[in-house]
């Protein structure tokens, strides 16, 4: 935790810190170097934070692109912050409803909500930023700032973070699975590619990991044998009676080549990355056996093939209008085990370094409970303040990262926009923030808004990064 | 072991047949072409052959009967030819049989369907974000533009009705032309102007003219109206003075005021001797017609991006203009053309021949015409609705994928394989391209398996050939291909022991599975 001033090896950085070196500031150096506004420090773990305006994010060359790969989970519907990884037990029942209790965690310091007793073992990891907000709170407006970072409502449809990583990634991805996966199902309401077209639309699998055969929609076919799939695929090579005649043209070319990936896939080590059978029945068992857990494992098997951005829309809602307490006993429990232990694995096969796990819903919800009918019980939509979770890819684990009020109603310090979290994801895979999209008719578009467009900053996770 | 009980089985019956068949193998050289070289039978074919040879390079020989019925059924109606229409067609013994499907396929209403689809891509016709017409001005707009099509209105016309009506969007259809624009100001809608009606990128422009453009669409009003959703446009009757500015070819203009400066750019688009408004229209279905324009891209008309092919676009102007712009005899024109009717394969390996149209360049089939035909030949259909935004919308089953009016109203196959998003009404926005994913679900995915094991069709067509596998085989041909087998193909299903008793369906099923798989069906060629 001290500042070793030798050891830094990039002195024309602006902010005389060479965040590559796992060098980091206390909060007295922070502070004579002026990093900070009004937002003070947060020190619930241990960690002090500071604040590179997102307008600089393209050109910071201290932070060293270290991730390769995102797993993105995301809780549509808003994951309530107060009862999972925001607790605010002083708060008194109307806040607190039936979770009154925070536990705490292998990190000093750090407290979750009762229902995360396996990620509390796993807080070295992860990082909780409790100052998100965006003030947004419609499901498809907020969804759409989550995961775009540009304000909803504008003349464009801007792509997703994913196809924007998918973009810049995967021209150096060899890889058989395409580059952007979705587990399982599309958010639905939502363009992923946006502007970007159905090139970048990403793969959605189907099927159910925790099935006995996970079928993955055009790899694994139900009622298909290999054999039968062996004599498909020679029966349609012998039937190619143009594709032979014409072999020379390019368009038949690329044909013949999306074919031959396609097969890669199907009978290929494709369709291996998918069969979930392959690893330990005690491993899967601890990722849980259920969708969600199994769907963690499933992931864990495609970064680990080198797949750029796969996301877990997670399987069940978290729009808890009414029996919330009741949805938050049954989901909690298989997100923390799937999250823990996705944690610990990809730490044990040395893919944490270099894999972004990022986690949240399009907002969190109502701090207080709607006790009153027809809700008995529920907790309204909430985009002043919620909280993310990011681990991994250059992220620091064991820190808190800004905080909201007693009530966890508003931001205290520290807050962190859309622009920030996806800002930080950016600057670690080494994608410049200004860097222009690619837009059908020509128009002006890049990465992530400007401050000069009115997009609001609280800065990058420089104090996590 | 039982493939080669099979094998044993049929082999004899076989022989008698591949005999008989092997005449024919001889003369050709693909089931493609015929064995003959292409000979120029009118002014297209002079100008694209004239310019073949000045370059050097050889046109393809003539397209086989087999494949023009099918491409021209693709071409016009943007569906496969029933296997009864196209061996009518194959057995018709008339030489100007060709000449005779082209104007029966004209006269279609399948024709005005697929057609409608093309012009609803170019207006933009779209209820939701970016475009947001909503449904009610959705409807209005696709039913003028299908009755435009349907009652062979002069292009002329329907383009003055497009940009100079006035009215409600939802009783006046037209004015959805400036509906359909991402944005109200002089800039957006005069780029959409540009683009539809003179081909051209308005950001290429020199900056007199495209302020000139801009301002000649300035007075433009949208006035909301108690009903929800519904604006008029008409001019705007606040400025008093007269407008004075430059028309797109420099000239001056005054505009008085009260008049409608929309119609005073009409005029100058359609004066006699603009080039801009015909070349625009005659290369934009050119393009239509072969994928790519004679100047290409086909909406980036410009000084330095110069035709493929010399003289081709003034010849088709001026039959266009001659023929008081009639779109279908324009389309019949290039039809007839013996370059429209080149095989796919091509003569020569030089890379500039395609663009010179020495071959008729594949492609793959577009997303909604490849939904229906495999919907047509398994007799399933798909069904498509929208809860948002309302009214609730819920397309009829028996309804093709081509007539979809809503660009909103999508599914994911659609998506998949490159629908138009009509959010600019660019001619790129559809995408042809083939991707792993789409091959992926050709090949696997349960939608397409359950399609053919599920196929009515492919049912009754095993029961009605149950007297032998030359005949079902030849009628599952005709089906998926629109051609009978090659010898050397009709062995090599009786290699792989299709039974020739009903028996076992499942073979049936992976052979039509192969063929639709099979880039004969996925591109039309």
């Amino acid at each position: 935790m001290s500042t070793q001033p030798g050891l830094n090896t990039a002195p024309e950085h602006p902010y005389g810190m060479n965040l590559s070196l796992g060098h980091i500031m206390n909060r007295r150096e922070s502070m004579r170097l002026g990093l900070f506004g009004t937002a003070g420090l947060l020190c619930a773990g241990n960690v002090v934070g500071s604040a590179t305006p997102v307008a600089n994010a393209g050109t910071t060359p201290a932070i060293k692109a270290k991730a390769k790969s995102v797993i993105q989970i995301f809780l549509w519907g808003g994951m309530s912050h107060i009862d999972t990884w925001d607790p605010k037990p002083d708060a008194g029942y109307d806040y607190m409803g039936d979770f009154r209790k925070a536990i705490p965690t292998n990190v000093d310091g750090i407290q979750l909500g009762e229902l995360f007793p396996n990620m509390a073992k796993q807080a070295d990891k992860f990082s909780l930023i409790r100052s998100m907000t965006h003030r947004n709170n419609g499901h498809e407006t907020a969804a759409y700032l989550m995961q775009t970072a540009h304000a909803p409502g504008e003349r464009l449809a801007y792509p997703s973070v994913g196809a924007v990583f998918s973009h810049f990634k995967s021209p150096g991805y060899k890889g058989l699975i395409p580059p952007y996966v979705v587990l399982t199902q599309p958010q639905g309401r939502f363009s992923e590619e946006g502007f970007l077209g159905p090139r970048m639309k990403p793969f959605a699998t189907g099927g159910d990991p925790n099935a006995a055969r996970f079928e993955v929609e055009g790899v694994i076919s139900r009622g298909i044998t290999d054999a039968r799939q062996l004599a498909r695929r020679d029966l349609l090579k012998k039937m190619d009676t143009m594709g032979a005649a014409m072999a020379a043209s390019p368009q038949i070319a690329a044909s013949e080549e999306a074919k031959k990936q396609a097969y890669e896939l199907i009978l290929g080590q494709g369709r291996d990355v998918f069969d979930l059978s392959k690893e330990k029945p005690e491993l899967r068992d601890r990722y849980g056996r259920h969708t969600f857990g199994q769907d963690c494992l499933a992931a864990r098997r495609m970064v680990e093939a080198g797949v750029p951005y796969v996301v877990i829309n997670y399987p069940g809602g978290w729009d808890t209008h009414s029996n919330h307490f009741s949805t938050m006993r049954r989901q909690c429990p298989q997100l923390d085990q799937g999250i823990a232990m996705l944690l610990q694995d990809l730490h044990d096969h040395g893919l944490l370094e270099s894999t972004i796990v990022w986690c949240c819903g399009e907002f969190g919800r109502g701090p207080k409970v709607d006790w009153q009918p027809p809700w008995n019980g529920g907790r309204n939509h909430y985009g002043n303040v919620f909280t993310s979770l990011v681990a991994g890819g250059g992220f620091r684990g064991g820190h808190i990262v800004g905080s909201s009020d007693k009530r966890a109603e508003e931001v205290q310090d520290r807050p962190v926009y859309p622009v920030d979290l996806l800002g930080s994801i950016y600057a670690l895979s080494g994608i410049d923030t200004k860097a222009r999209l690619p837009h059908p008719m020509g128009t002006e578009a890049y990465v992530l808004p400007s401050a000069a467009e009115g997009a609001k900053s609280g800065g990058l996770l420089t104090e996590i990064m | 072991m039982r493939r080669t009980l099979h094998h044993l089985c049929l082999i004899g019956v076989f022989v008698s047949l591949f005999n008989g068949l092997q005449g024919a193998e001889k003369s050709r050289i693909s089931p493609y072409e015929v064995d003959d070289f292409a000979v120029a039978s009118g002014k297209i074919d002079d100008l694209v052959f004239g310019s073949l040879r000045k370059a050097g390079l050889t046109p393809a020989r003539p397209c086989s009967d087999e494949v023009f019925v099918r491409r021209v059924f693709l071409d016009v109606l943007g569906m496969l030819p029933e296997a009864g229409e196209a061996r009518a067609f194959l057995q018709d013994k008339r030489s100007d049989k060709r000449m005779v499907l082209i104007d029966s396929l004209l006269a279609r209403d399948e024709y005005v369907d697929y057609w409608s689809m093309k012009w609803c891509d170019l207006l933009r016709v779209k209820s939701e974000f970016p475009i947001n017409l909503w449904p009610n001005a959705v409807q209005a707009y696709e039913r003028w533009i299908r009755d435009a099509l349907g009652s062979n209105m002069p292009y002329d016309r329907m383009a003055r009705e497009l940009l100079t009506s006035s009215g409600s969007n939802f009783r006046v259809p037209q004015v959805n032309f400036f509906r359909a624009v991402q944005g109200r100001g002089p800039q957006p809608v005069s780029d959409a102007v540009a683009l539809t009606f003179m081909g051209s990128r308005i950001e290429k422009w020199p900056e007199d003219r495209r302020r000139g453009i801009e301002s000649l669409f300035s007075r433009l009003k949208y006035k909301p109206t108690a009903e929800w959703k519904e604006e008029v446009v008409c001019l705007d009757p606040a400025p008093t003075g007269p407008l004075e500015t430059i028309l797109p070819d420099g000239r001056k203009v005054k505009v008085s005021p009260g008049d409608d400066p929309r119609v005073a750019f009409a005029n100058w688009l359609m004066e006699p001797g603009n080039r801009w408004f015909s070349r625009a229209a005659v290369n934009r279905t050119w393009a239509w017609v072969f994928g790519r324009g004679i100047v290409h891209e086909a909406d980036d008309i410009r000084v330095d991006n110069p035709p493929c092919v010399a003289g081709l676009l003034e010849y088709l102007e001026k039959e266009f203009v001659e023929n008081g712009y009639d779109q279908k005899k324009l389309l019949r024109l290039i039809l007839s053309s013996r370059v429209y009717q080149l095989s796919p394969v091509p003569s020569c390996d030089d890379p500039r021949a395609e663009a010179m149209f020495a071959s008729y360049p594949v492609r793959r089939l577009e997303a909604e015409v490849l939904q229906d035909a495999l919907c047509q030949l398994t007799g399933t259909v798909e069904g498509y609705d929208s809860p948002i935004p309302e009214p609730f919308t819920r397309i009829p089953a028996s309804a093709r994928s081509v007539n979809l009016a809503d660009a909103s109203i999508t599914s994911s196959f659609l998506e998949m394989f490159g629908r138009s998003q009509r959010d600019s009404g660019m001619l790129m926005e559809r995408n042809n391209r083939v991707s792993s994913a789409q091959r992926l679900y050709l090949l696997n995915s349960s939608q397409i398996q359950s399609k053919i094991e599920r196929s009515w069709r492919l049912k009754t067509l095993v029961r009605d050939h149950r007297g032998g596998v030359a005949d079902l085989v030849s009628a599952i041909w005709m089906e998926v291909l629109s051609r009978s087998p090659l010898p050397e193909e009709l062995r090599a299903v009786v290699a792989e022991g299709i039974p020739s008793k009903s028996g076992n369906k499942e073979m049936i099923d992976d052979l039509v599975w192969a063929l639709i798989n099979s880039k004969e069906f996925l591109y039309r060629h």
